[in-house]
């Protein structure tokens, strides 16, 4: 039963993701790109997550905690570039 | 495993899967780019609390130690979400993003660009001087 809802979750992930890209492809105005790339690396972290349920191992923590910080990281260097046309000053 | 623990964590990772699922449809589906902000920042952040929870009772079941790592995840998630947030909103005022038609207070949205940040006491004392 584990294994079955594993992959139901892991599906509806995959059309999370599918539909984040919808937006970061249409997406009329740059800030929403910017959105639609911070919620697929959220979504990616919990991918990775189950991925590492399937597989019975703890090993796939620190790539998830990693990839937030990235995540966020991004984000709020997109953020300044746009609010300030530059990142460190 | 018992059958209990399984679905304990099927029904916590079926509902954080959930959440993320209507957080990206939300992201579609919502009308302007103020308004899709509360989709994603929220939601997401609840479906994948969902989904660290059912990792968490996983490991503490399989292995026997309550692991630390995915409250790490969870901690740093809830303290940027909000900064990620806010940050885009200043993003989107600053680039004068057109609203909905129907937004309230419309007139805030053309002074945001050029508000100043606060000054200080003793800036302020320099220009009464000046």
């Amino acid at each position: 039963m584990l294994n079955f809802s594993i992959i139901m979750v892991a599906i509806m992930l995959c059309a999370a993701l599918a539909l984040n890209l919808w937006r970061l492809l249409i997406g009329p105005h740059i800030v929403d790109r910017i959105l639609a790339l911070d919620t697929m690396y959220i979504n990616s972290i919990a991918l990775i997550l189950l991925y590492g349920m399937y597989n019975r191992t703890p090993l796939y923590f620190e790539a998830a905690l990693l990839i937030a910080m990235l995540g966020f990281v991004s984000s709020v260097a997109f953020g300044k570039y746009l609010l300030r046309g530059d990142i460190i000053e | 495993m018992s059958f209990a623990v399984e679905l304990t964590i099927s029904i916590l990772l079926l509902l954080g899967g959930l959440f993320v699922l209507v957080g990206s449809i939300g992201l579609l589906r919502l009308k302007d780019i103020y308004v899709r902000l509360h989709a994603p920042t929220k939601a997401t952040t609840l479906g994948l609390g969902g989904i660290l929870a059912a990792s968490m009772v996983f490991l503490f079941v399989q292995r026997g130690y309550l692991s630390i790592n995915e409250l790490l995840i969870t901690l740093f998630l809830v303290i940027t979400a909000p900064v990620t947030a806010h940050i885009l909103a200043k993003v989107a005022m600053h680039l004068e993003v057109a609203p909905v038609p129907h937004t309230k207070n419309k007139h805030l949205l053309a002074t945001a660009r050029e508000q100043q940040p606060p000054q200080l006491d003793n800036e302020q004392d320099t220009e009464k001087d000046a």
